[in-house]
């Protein structure tokens, strides 16, 4: 058993685990209940289960736990909720920017990540910045939109 | 009602009981019932929209609820763009009936003539002004458990009100705010999770299974379940499970190692066949003088499903249920029934949404490993979550094929007589039509079914162009014994198809010194198909006679879907240096009633772009012990920084039925750029997918060389050469003015001994204009 305390979309919050290994992704979902981080292919290839760790958008399906105590993580959840949505959940609604919608927690991540950064990406730069993550529906361009709108909106709003 | 019974359409015939359809369940509150399931392609939402229209009532009203073996009528598999053709209709009926009997209803209560009365959200409403009476109050006194009559008027096209708007998609929400949304976020009181040791082969028998080896490699306290050759591990942390590859710690007997060679699609010409004919009796029209013969091929693809799939059971008191994203949950409840010797009453099948599968993925496999776990395990709920590599490893792929097509020409250089001669695997293996893999492991595994396609076009699906040939058959080449398990994938057999039909009808033009679009458009009488050939040609500023060889090219591809859905046609824009980079492309459909029109272009954007990454990177690649391509690494798809811009457009018209749309674009797209890749290198690659050594591979070749003459080959040896930097402009067009003039350059021509049919063309074979002010659009 070993006890590990990071901060959780804001909170600080403790979690025990049977063993260090367990993944990050694996204590989002089952030890939170934030499903929202979802399950690709746990082998850091498809970006389904990217997470803001630090600020810095990163892959949690083989990112041991222990690797990430004292950070701070930001996952889908911590993002906006329907009352409260980011621009980018706004936009990808707006957008119908999805089919299946599996790969979309994980592109929210990769773009709050780049608009974080760089807050009038063009759309060259977008995709750049989501080629870590598979779409395989093919709501590329949908995607790639409404991360354009989600910019302006957020521009709008500092303006 | 007076209007005479009709035939009752889709669904509706085989299930015409109306309180399988709708219900009233409380004031205010309609729920509707489909067999159709949704799978990322937002069918939900239009089958929503569709029963809001004929019920008159406002969308917000309406629960829907789909795929679920005690609820649902019975509507198969959720397949082959069938589910707006067939299942949208099936309902759309239904509710028009339900409408019928209310208003009936509501008429005798009323005292006046049905003609009276009117329903806005769901009140009666007598000559327009309110009522007492709605759905609601009249509930308790119709009764649904009547059968439909087919003869319920429909509320005219011209009249609707939800139907043919955009309407936001039903699930996107949930997915958008990380809510639980998919099966792997699902969880049971008491779950434990489970991973299977999988049978490699059909008959082969486990040796040795290290147990102790197993034990270290899991994180924690596993079990072992083990039921004839079905092996596996049970333990209450999927961590714990995940971490064991256990497929590496157990042996197994009667397994024959594969021949890594069949990877290719060559390969199938060497195997055993069934064969038949379908279409046109032979003629003596094809042995003509004048025709003209290419062979075209694709590899092996898997869905490559964005997650691996999962499914849940749960065996209780003789009564097994099962959670699970197939595209059936009737026929994964009867190949369950007949694998596990239950009774179909004693099983339930509830859908529950998944990664976009495109077809036959893990999904039905999976389920049947959870409800065989669970029934070793009674009271006790499963979770079996494939690992990333299983899902590569052990879904059926889709087979590949080739294709040769020969066509006799007229003398103007069209086709007056056709034939494709089509190898291919089955494209069926899902249940009802091939066993779940569990189930081939257990101690009596159901028999297996004689090879067969699928009954209404596997491998022969768009077998034959729409195009006006008087005389046109397929020979279908079944091959029954295939390296791995196949079975459908988005289109079937259409897109092998239709990329050899269209590239060769890009060849006969060239031949014919035609320009692509006006050849199709001479030999097309189809009125729709005309339409969105023209329709794409003005949205791409098609231009006739650009020339080709230059790098950069252009192409285009046109199909109806089964020659029965949706029709589209899509331009594709293109450069080649290094590898093939997209740069526009654009499509124009007519998909009949598009019941939520964005919706509808969502999933021609989506088969475009699925196209794309079949095309130029995928391929299954083999070793002796099975599926080589078993992560995101060795089977790579379509990037963020890989997709062009895309429009889509749909050709309005004035109709009430929707044709299948989401399979339409994805044959077509597949065509252009393989057109439009000829196009640019002046030379055509007839194997797919069009991967960097392919390419190389002919420029490289000797007839190319001669064909397009030195110049150009030391130019493309440039581009090619690896230690260059890639060119990041075209090559001259000069070039291929130069050569054009002076040379011919019709490769396949050359071999099929032809030269002289081809010479009489212009050797510039795209016409009219191209060697001055020809220029690129943006």
């Amino acid at each position: 058993m070993a006890q590990f305390e990071l901060t959780l979309n804001g909170r600080t919050v403790k979690v025990t685990v049977a063993n260090e290994e367990t993944s990050l992704l694996a204590v989002l979902r089952d030890a939170f209940g934030l499903v929202g981080t979802r399950f690709g292919c746990g082998l850091e290839q498809c970006g389904c289960c990217m997470v803001l760790i630090d600020g810095a958008p990163q892959k949690s399906c083989a990112k041991p736990i222990w690797s990430v105590a004292g950070k701070s993580i930001t996952t889908i959840e911590g993002l906006g909720t329907p009352e409260h949505p980011h621009p980018l959940q706004q936009a990808l609604l707006d957008e119908q920017a999805g089919q299946c919608g599996y790969c979309l927690s994980g592109i929210l991540i990769s773009a709050k990540a780049l608009l974080d950064r760089s807050p009038s990406p063009s759309r060259a730069e977008i995709a750049q910045a989501l080629d870590d993550n598979i779409c395989r529906c093919g709501s590329h361009n949908r995607i790639l939109r409404a991360v354009e709108k989600a910019a302006a909106m957020q521009r709008e709003a500092t303006r | 009602m007076t209007a005479p019974a009709a035939p009752l359409t889709g669904a509706l015939a085989e299930h015409p009981a109306l309180d399988q359809w709708v219900a009233f369940p409380a004031p205010g509150k309609i729920t509707v019932r489909t067999g159709k399931v949704e799978i990322g392609q937002g069918v939900l939402t239009a089958m929503l929209q569709l029963a809001a229209e004929e019920l008159d009532v406002a969308p917000q009203r309406i629960a829907i609820s789909s795929g679920d073996t005690d609820f649902t009528p019975n509507e198969g598999f959720t397949a082959g763009s069938q589910s707006m053709q067939f299942g949208g209709v099936a309902l759309r009926q239904a509710c028009a009936e339900v409408r019928a009997l209310f208003l009936q209803h509501a008429a005798e209560r009323l005292g006046c003539g049905i003609a009276d009365l009117s329903i806005a959200d769901g009140r009666i409403l007598r000559h327009g002004a309110p009522t007492a009476e709605d759905y609601w109050t009249l509930a308790a006194t119709v009764r649904l458990d009547v059968k439909a009559t087919g003869a319920a008027p429909r509320k005219p096209a011209a009249s609707y009100d939800t139907v043919g708007r955009s309407a936001a998609r039903l699930d996107l929400p949930a997915k958008v705010f990380g809510a639980p949304a998919f099966i792997h976020d699902m969880t049971l009181a008491g779950v434990r999770h489970a991973r299977p040791v999988r049978q490699p082969r059909r008959g082969a028998t486990i040796g040795t299974i290290d147990e102790a080896a197993i034990r270290r490699a899991a994180r924690g306290e596993i079990e072992f379940v083990r039921h004839g050759n079905f092996l596996a591990i049970v333990g209450d942390d999927e961590t714990a499970v995940e971490a064991v590859a256990a497929q590496t710690h157990a042996t197994w007997h009667g397994v024959e190692p594969l021949n890594p060679l069949q990877q290719q699609a060559a390969s199938l010409l060497q195997q055993p066949t069934i064969d038949r004919t379908v279409g046109a009796p032979p003629s003596e029209a094809a042995g003509r003088a004048n025709h003209y013969e290419a062979t075209y091929s694709r590899a092996y693809l898997a869905h490559a499903s964005i997650a691996p799939s999962c499914a849940l059971a749960e065996f209780r008191e003789g009564h097994l249920t099962v959670w699970t994203h197939a595209q059936g949950v009737f026929p994964l409840r009867a190949a369950l029934a007949q694998s596990l010797g239950l009774e179909a009453k004693n099983i339930s099948v509830r859908h529950v949404q998944g990664p976009g599968c495109y077809g036959h993925n893990g999904a039905d496999d999976v389920a049947a490993d959870a409800a065989i776990i669970a029934m070793q395990k009674p009271g006790t709920p499963i979770r079996v979550r494939w690992r990333r590599e299983e899902e590569f490893a052990f879904e059926p792929v889709s087979p590949a094929m080739v294709v040769k097509v020969r066509a006799a020409l007229d003398d103007a250089g069209r086709p007056s007589d056709w034939t494709a001669e089509i190898w291919s695997g089955t494209h069926s293996a899902r249940p009802g039509s091939g066993n779940l893999l569990g189930a081939q492991a257990l101690p009596h595994p159901p028999p297996d079914y004689p090879p067969a396609d699928v009954p209404d076009g596997g491998a022969v699906r768009n077998g034959t162009p729409l195009y006006a040939i008087s005389a046109k058959r397929i020979i279908h080449h079944l091959v029954p014994e295939t390296p791995v398990r196949t079975s459908a994938l988005r289109g079937l057999g259409a897109m092998p198809n239709v990329f050899a039909i269209e590239c060769f009808i890009d060849e006969l033009a060239e031949r014919a010194g035609e320009d692509p679009v006006q050849y199709r458009l001479a030999i097309t009488s189809d009125p729709r198909a005309r339409a969105v050939i023209e329709r794409v040609a003005k949205m791409s500023a098609w231009q006739a006679g650009l020339p080709a060889g230059t790098g950069r090219g252009r192409g285009i591809g046109f199909a109806r879907y089964k020659d029965r859905a949706a029709y589209a046609a899509v331009v594709v824009e293109l450069e080649v240096d290094e590898t093939i980079r997209l740069a526009r492309m654009w499509c124009a459909a007519d998909v009949g009633l598009a019941v939520n029109p964005d919706g509808a272009i969502n999933q021609l954007e989506g088969g475009m772009i699925q196209s794309a990454s079949w095309v130029l990177k995928e391929q299954v690649r083999l070793e002796t012990t099975g599926i080589a391509s078993r992560d995101g690494e060795t089977y790579p798809v379509l990037r963020f920084s890989e997709v062009p811009q895309i429009t889509v457009e749909l050709i309005e018209g004035a109709t009430d039925v929707p044709l299948g749309a989401g399979e339409a674009t994805a044959s077509p797209t597949a065509a252009a750029i393989g057109n439009a890749v000829a196009h640019a290198l002046g030379t055509r690659l007839r194997d797919l997918p069009l991967t960097r050594e392919r390419i190389m591979a002919t420029l490289l070749s000797s007839e190319w060389r001669v064909a397009n003459g030195d110049a150009n080959y030391s130019l493309f040896a440039t581009h090619y050469s690896p230690s260059r930097p890639r060119l990041s402009r075209p090559m001259p067009r000069e070039t291929s003015v130069a050569r054009c003039g002076s040379r011919g350059r019709r490769p396949g021509a050359r071999r099929n001994g032809r030269r002289a049919a081809w010479r009489r063309a212009s050797p510039c074979g795209r016409g009219r204009g191209w060697s001055s002010g020809t220029s690129w659009r943006g």
